[in-house]
C-alpha cells in the first residue's frame, strides 16, 4: 500500500511533537473509519483538518483524546504518542488522557448551571486544591482567556444557557482551559454560529495558540486558510475509510497542493 | 361517432350522480360516528361523576338513631345535656348506670380527675347510648325526606332522625372499632403511612439505581437484554402475585428478620410472626419497582447526549458525569414517575391482604415491626360488611383516601415544577 | 494580585494549583467507581431475583399442593381388631372404594395397599415412616388422595372439604368477568382514543385527558365499593330479581370502566404516532374525517391498539378487589353473569385473608392457582410485545 499519508519530512519521535498519531486505524465494530494515519502535531500551533464530509475527520479528532470510546463499538489500533507515551496503551486511563487533552464541540454545550459553576466544576473534579478566592481567580482567568470576562463578569451566577450562541461557545472554551490542558481539540467550533461570532472564535484561537496546541476540524476552507499553521487534508476511497491525503504548511497546502485531489477539493470542484 | 360520445358522456354523468349521493351518505355516517365517539367520551365522564356522587351519597345522610335514654329528658331545669356542669353530669351518670360500672370507670381514672368533656362523653356513650338503626344516602335524604320520616315513625317510633355526616374529624382521629358509629380510620391511616414510607425507602434507590445501570452502564449483551425484558414483564404481573411472593418470602422465609425477633424486638409476644409493616412495605416495593425503573429510564434517556460529552471531555469519570449532570437533569422526570408509582402502591389492597393485614387492631403502629392495616384494606373490610352503617363509614374512608392521594399527586406536580424551573 | 491584563499564564510556568500535576496517565484503580457500578448492577439484578423468586415460590408450593395427600373418609371400617404385625385384614362392605396401590391411614398409621381381594386387604404396615400399632375393630379408614393435574384442570368443582379441586369454576368466572370487561372497555376506549386523537380540539383534550388520568388513578377498592353499592342495584333495577346481590356482570362492567383509561391512552398514543402525512394523503383524495380516521389511521396504528387490548385483558384478568367484593365468594362453574361466582384472584384473596395454617392444602392451593394466573398474564404480555414488534415491521 502506498503511503499516501506520509508527509514530505520524516521527523523524529523523541517527543518533540505535542501529539503524534502513527499508523492509526479507528474502527466502529468491523467498519474501518480511519485508516493508517500518520499525523504529527506541532506544539503551540494551530493544525486544521479539512476534507469532505463523512471521511472521518471528527473520528480522527476524537481519536486524540479517546473520546471515540464513548461509543461502545469503537476501538483503535496503532499509536498516539503524547509526551512519548502511547495513549492507547493498555495501562493508560482514558479519563486521565482527557484531563490533558480537552475538547470543544460543534454545538455549544454549556452545563445547565451558572457560568461560575460551569468553570468551577471541571476544576473541582480535576483536583483543584484551593479555597473560594483561588477558585474566583481561576474563573476570572479562564473567562478572560476566552475573551468572555468583560461580557459576563457581573452575571457569573446566571445560567450558562442564558448566553448567546457565540458566548456559550466561548464559555465552553473557558471551561476547557480552566483545567489547563496541553492540547485543545475543536470539532467545527464555529459552524453553529453566526459570522460575527465565528470571527470572534477565530481571533480567540489565534490568542489561545500562544499557550495551547490547537487541533481544529473545519468544513470551512477559508477559515482553515485564515487560521491554521498546518493543514491536513482527509479524503476517502470506495471502502469509505478515511485517510490523510496530504499534510503540510497551511500556506503551502492552500497555494500549492501536491495532490490533485487536494487541489480539486480546495478549488471547490467537490466537497 | 356521436353515439360513442353520448355513451361516454352518459357514463360520466352517471358517475357524477353516484359520487354526489355517496358524499351525503358518507357525511351522515361521519356525523353519526362523531356522536358515537363523543358519547363514549361522555360515558367516561359520567362514570367518574357517578362514582364520586355515589361516594358522597354514602358519606352523608339521615340516620335513625334510637336512644336508650332520650338526651332531652336528661336536661336539668331547661339546661340541655351538653351544657350541664361536671357535677350534674356525674350525678346523671351515677343515677343511670349500675354501681359496678360506675366503680369500674372510677377506678380507671377517678371522676375527680376527669374533665367535664370526658364525663359528658361518658354520659353520652353509656347513658344516652345512641344506636343507629338505619341510614339513608344523601340523595335519598334530600329527595325522600318525608317518606323517610314516615317510615321511621312506623318502624322505630322511639328513634330520632338526624342528619349525620360520617366524615368528621373524630372519624379521622378515632381508631378502629367494631361499632360503626365510633369507628375511625386513624389506625389505618398511620398504617398506610408507615408502609408507604418503607416502600419508598426501598423502591426509590433500588429503582433509580437499576435505571442508571441499564441506561448508562449496561452494554447490549444477552444478560442485560434479559434484564430489560424481564422488567417489562414484571410490570404486567397482577398485583396479587406480588402478594403471594411477599407472603412466601418476607412473611415466612424471612420471618426472623421481618418480625423483628432477629433484632430482639417483639411487638406482640403472642403472635411474633412476619405479618408486619416491613413485610408489607417490602412487598409493595417489589410491586412498584418495575414502574420506578421504567419511568426513571425514560427520564435518563431524555437527557441530551451533548451534556455527557461535555462532561467526559473535561476528564470526568462515568459516575461523576452521572451524579453531576445526568441525574440532576433527569430528576424532575424521575420524581414524577416515582410519585405516580407510590400513588399506585398507596391504593393497593390485594397484595397486602395476602401478606396478612390484621383484621382488627386498635393500637397505633409503634414501628416497622408492628402488625398493620392500611386505609384501602379498612375500606375493603367495611364494604364487605352487610350493615348499612358500615357502607357509610366505608364511603367516608374513601373520601379520606382520595384526599390523601390528591395531596400526594399535587405534591408530585409541585416538586416537579420546582426542580424543572432550575436552569 | 497578579496583573489581570495578562490573561493567560504560559503553560510551562506553574501559576496555579492545577498545573502542578505530573503527567501520569496510568490507569488508576478507581474503587469508588467500581463499588458504585456493582451496587447499581445489583439493583438491576434484583428484578431478575424477583422473577426467579416468583417462579420458585409458586412452583415449589404448587408441587407441594400436587404432592400433598388429603385423607378422605372411606366409611369403610375395619371389621376386627388388628395387631401391629398383621398385614391382611378384612374391611366392611359399606363406603367408598379402596384402590390398589393407594395409601390408607388408620389412626396415626399409614399403610400401602398392596392388593385387594373382595373385602380383604393386603397391606404394607408402617408406611411412610409411621409406626405400626394395633387398631380396634370399627376404626375408620382414610384414603389418601392427591390432586392430579388432570383433575385440577378439568374438574368443575372446587370444594376442598370433600377433596374436589377443579380450577374450572375459577377460570370460568375469570373469563366471564374479563369478557364483560372487554365488551365495555374496548369499544369505549377506542372511541375515546379516536375522538381525542382525530377530532377533539386542544381545549377539549386539556379537559378530557386529566379526567381520564383521574379515573386511572382511583384505587380499585373504590371501584369495588362502587360496583357493590351502585352498579349491582342499577342492574337489578333493569333486569329485576334474576340479578343476584353478588354477580359477575356488575364486577365485569366496573372492571371495564376501570380499564377504559388504559385502553384509551395506549390507543391514543398509537394513533398519535401515525405520521400526519398519511392523513394528509387521505384528505387529499377527498376522504371524510371519519373515513380517514377509521380506514387509514386506525389500521396504521393497529399494532399499538392490539397491544393495548392485550394489556387491558391482562389487567382485567389480574384484577382482584372488584371481584372480591362484588362478584361473590364461592366457586361456581357458570357463565351466567347474573350469578355469583369466584374468580381465581378473588379466591386467592379470600383464602389468604382468613385464618389459614401454613402447609394446609388450602394454603398450597393458593400457589397453584397463582401459578396458573402468573403464566396466563405472562403469556399475554409476551404476545403483546410480539404483536407490537411484528405489526410494526410489516407496516414500515
Amino acid at each position: 500500500m502506498t503511503e499516501l499519508g506520509t508527509p514530505k519530512r520524516i521527523l523524529s519521535t523523541n517527543g518533540k511533537y505535542a501529539i503524534e498519531a502513527r499508523s492509526l486505524n479507528v474502527y466502529y465494530d468491523d467498519f474501518l473509519a480511519v485508516k493508517n494515519v500518520y499525523l504529527p502535531i506541532e506544539p503551540q500551533k494551530i493544525t486544521a483538518i479539512i476534507g469532505p464530509s463523512g471521511c472521518g475527520k471528527s473520528t480522527m479528532l476524537r481519536a486524540f483524546n479517546r473520546m471515540n470510546e464513548l461509543v461502545p463499538t469503537a476501538h483503535a489500533d496503532g499509536e498516539v504518542l503524547f509526551h512519548g507515551i502511547n495513549i492507547y496503551g493498555s495501562e493508560i486511563d482514558p479519563v486521565e488522557v482527557r484531563r490533558h487533552i480537552g475538547m470543544v464541540f460543534q454545538k455549544p454545550n454549556p452545563f445547565p448551571k451558572s457560568i461560575y459553576e460551569n468553570i468551577a466544576w471541571g476544576a473541582k473534579i480535576n483536583g483543584f486544591k484551593g479555597g473560594k478566592s483561588e477558585m474566583d481567580d481561576l474563573v476570572e482567568e479562564s473567562l478572560r482567556g476566552a475573551a468572555l470576562w468583560d461580557e459576563v463578569h457581573d452575571k457569573l451566577d446566571q445560567s450558562g444557557l442564558s448566553l448567546s450562541g457565540g458566548q456559550q461557545q466561548r464559555l465552553c472554551i473557558a471551561r476547557t482551559i480552566a483545567i489547563k490542558p496541553d492540547i485543545i481539540l475543536m470539532d467545527e467550533p464555529a459552524s453553529a454560529l453566526d459570522p460575527i461570532a465565528t470571527l470572534k472564535i477565530e481571533e480567540l484561537m489565534r490568542v489561545l495558540a500562544k499557550d495551547y496546541t490547537i487541533i481544529v476540524v473545519t468544513h470551512n476552507m477559508q477559515q482553515a486558510a485564515r487560521v491554521s499553521d498546518y493543514t491536513g487534508f482527509f479524503t476517502m476511497d470506495e471502502d469509505r475509510a478515511g485517510y490523510l491525503m496530504e499534510f503540510g504548511d497551511a500556506e503551502q497546502i492552500f497555494t500549492n497542493p501536491q495532490e490533485q485531489v487536494t487541489e480539486d477539493y480546495i478549488t471547490g470542484r467537490f466537497g | 361517432m356521436s353515439s360513442k360520445q353520448h355513451t361516454s358522456l352518459a357514463e360520466k354523468t352517471k358517475s357524477t350522480e353516484t359520487f354526489a349521493s355517496n358524499l351525503s351518505r358518507r357525511r351522515r355516517s361521519g356525523r353519526v360516528w362523531l356522536l358515537i365517539f363523543q358519547a363514549s367520551t361522555l360515558i367516561g365522564i359520567v362514570a367518574l361523576t357517578a362514582l364520586l356522587i355515589n361516594i358522597i351519597d354514602g358519606s352523608f345522610g339521615y340516620a335513625a338513631i334510637q336512644y336508650s335514654i332520650d338526651p332531652e329528658t336528661l336536661a336539668v331545669d331547661g339546661v340541655p345535656l351538653e351544657e350541664l356542669s361536671k357535677e350534674e353530669l356525674e350525678r346523671i351518670f351515677q343515677d343511670n348506670v349500675s354501681k359496678g360500672l360506675y366503680r369500674r370507670y372510677d377506678s380507671e381514672v377517678p371522676f375527680a380527675e376527669r374533665s367535664r368533656e370526658d364525663v359528658l362523653a361518658l354520659v353520652q356513650e353509656r347513658v344516652v347510648a345512641p344506636e343507629i338503626v338505619q341510614t339513608w344516602g344523601l340523595i335519598d335524604s334530600i329527595t325522600k325526606k318525608d317518606e323517610i320520616l314516615m317510615d321511621v315513625q312506623e318502624e322505630y317510633p322511639d328513634a330520632a332522625v338526624e342528619f349525620v355526616s360520617w366524615l368528621t374529624t373524630d372519624f379521622v382521629r378515632n381508631p378502629q372499632s367494631s361499632e360503626p358509629e365510633k369507628a375511625g380510620v386513624r389506625t389505618a391511616i398511620l398504617g398506610s403511612l408507615f408502609v408507604i414510607a418503607v416502600t419508598i425507602l426501598f423502591a426509590f434507590p433500588l429503582g433509580v439505581g437499576a435505571a442508571i445501570y441499564l441506561e448508562e452502564y449496561a452494554t447490549d449483551n444477552a444478560f442485560n437484554r434479559i434484564i430489560r425484558t424481564n422488567i417489562n414483564n414484571l410490570a404486567g404481573v397482577p398485583s396479587i402475585i406480588y402478594g403471594i411472593l411477599g407472603l412466601a418470602i418476607f412473611v415466612r422465609a424471612l420471618e426472623a428478620l421481618t418480625s423483628g425477633t432477629a433484632f430482639g424486638i417483639i411487638d406482640d409476644p403472642t403472635t411474633a410472626n412476619g405479618r408486619t409493616i416491613i413485610s408489607a412495605g417490602l412487598t409493595l416495593a417489589l410491586l412498584i419497582l418495575p414502574l420506578v425503573i421504567i419511568n426513571s429510564q425514560e427520564a435518563i434517556r431524555a437527557v441530551p447526549n451533548s451534556l455527557r460529552q461535555a462532561s467526559f471531555g473535561l476528564g470526568a469519570t462515568k459516575w461523576q458525569t452521572i451524579w453531576s449532570h445526568v441525574l440532576p437533569n433527569a430528576l424532575p422526570g424521575i420524581l414524577t414517575g416515582t410519585i405516580l408509582a407510590v400513588s399506585r402502591a398507596f391504593g393497593e389492597t390485594a397484595p397486602l391482604v395476602v401478606v396478612g393485614a390484621a383484621t382488627f387492631i386498635t393500637v397505633d403502629p409503634s414501628g416497622v415491626f408492628s402488625k398493620f392495616t392500611t386505609l384501602p384494606i379498612q375500606i375493603y373490610q367495611w364494604t364487605a360488611r352487610p350493615q348499612d352503617e358500615f357502607r357509610n363509614i366505608a364511603a367516608a374512608a374513601i373520601i379520606v383516601l382520595l384526599i390523601m392521594l390528591l395531596t400526594l399527586n399535587a405534591t408530585a406536580v409541585l416538586l416537579r415544577n420546582r426542580y424543572s424551573r432550575r436552569y | 494580585m497578579t496583573n489581570r491584563s495578562e490573561a493567560i499564564t504560559p503553560q510551562h510556568v506553574v501559576a496555579n494549583k492545577l498545573s502542578e500535576k505530573k503527567l501520569n496517565l496510568r490507569k488508576r484503580q478507581r474503587w469508588g467507581e467500581n463499588v458504585i457500578q456493582t451496587l447499581l448492577f445489583v439493583s438491576a439484578a434484583i428484578s431478575i431475583l424477583t422473577t426467579i423468586g416468583t417462579i420458585y415460590v409458586l412452583g415449589k408450593e404448587s408441587i407441594n399442593f400436587f404432592a400433598s395427600r388429603m385423607w378422605e373418609e372411606t366409611n369403610k371400617p375395619i371389621v376386627f381388631t388388628i395387631e401391629a404385625g398383621e398385614s391382611t385384614f378384612r374391611v366392611g362392605d359399606t363406603g367408598g372404594e379402596i384402590e390398589e396401590g393407594a395409601i390408607i391411614r388408620i389412626n396415626q398409621e399409614s399403610m400401602l395397599v398392596k392388593s385387594i381381594n373382595g373385602n380383604v386387604l393386603l397391606v404394607e404396615r408402617g408406611y411412610d415412616g409411621t409406626e405400626a400399632t394395633a387398631h380396634e375393630a370399627g376404626t375408620g379408614i382414610y384414603q389418601g388422595v392427591k390432586v392430579s393435574l388432570l383433575e385440577f384442570f378439568t374438574n368443575t368443582k372446587w370444594i376442598p372439604q370433600i377433596g374436589e379441586f377443579g380450577i374450572l369454576p375459577l377460570i370460568s368466572a375469570t373469563l366471564t368477568v374479563s369478557f364483560i370487561a372487554m365488551l365495555v372497555a374496548l369499544p369505549i376506549g377506542i372511541c375515546i382514543a379516536i375522538y381525542l386523537s382525530e377530532y377533539a380540539s386542544q381545549r377539549a383534550r386539556s379537559i378530557l385527558k386529566p379526567i381520564l388520568e383521574v379515573l386511572a388513578g382511583i384505587p380499585t377498592v373504590v371501584y369495588a365499593y362502587f360496583a357493590l353499592t351502585l352498579m349491582t342495584p342499577f342492574l337489578q333495577s333493569i333486569f329485576g330479581d334474576v340479578v343476584q346481590i353478588y354477580n359477575t356482570a356488575s364486577a365485569g362492567i366496573v372492571i371495564g370502566i376501570l380499564v377504559v383509561p388504559l385502553v384509551s391512552s395506549m390507543s391514543e398514543d398509537a394513533l398519535h404516532a401515525v405520521p400526519d402525512g398519511l392523513r394528509q394523503a387521505a384528505y387529499g383524495l377527498g376522504a371524510t374525517k371519519l373515513e380517514t380516521a377509521t380506514k387509514v389511521v386506525l389500521p396504521a396504528a393497529i399494532s399499538g391498539i392490539a397491544a393495548a387490548f392485550i394489556v387491558a385483558i391482562s389487567r382485567a384478568i389480574g384484577e382482584t378487589m372488584i371481584v372480591a367484593l362484588a362478584a361473590g365468594a364461592g366457586p361456581n362453574f357458570t357463565f351466567n353473569p347474573f350469578e355469583s361466582a369466584e374468580t381465581m384472584t378473588g379466591h386467592i384473596v379470600r383464602i389468604s385473608g382468613g385464618d389459614i395454617s401454613y402447609d394446609s392444602i388450602d394454603y398450597n392451593s393458593i400457589f397453584a392457582i397463582g401459578l396458573v394466573l402468573f403464566f396466563i398474564t405472562l403469556i399475554l404480555n409476551i404476545i403483546s410485545q410480539r404483536v407490537v414488534r411484528r405489526f410494526r415491521e410489516e407496516y414500515e
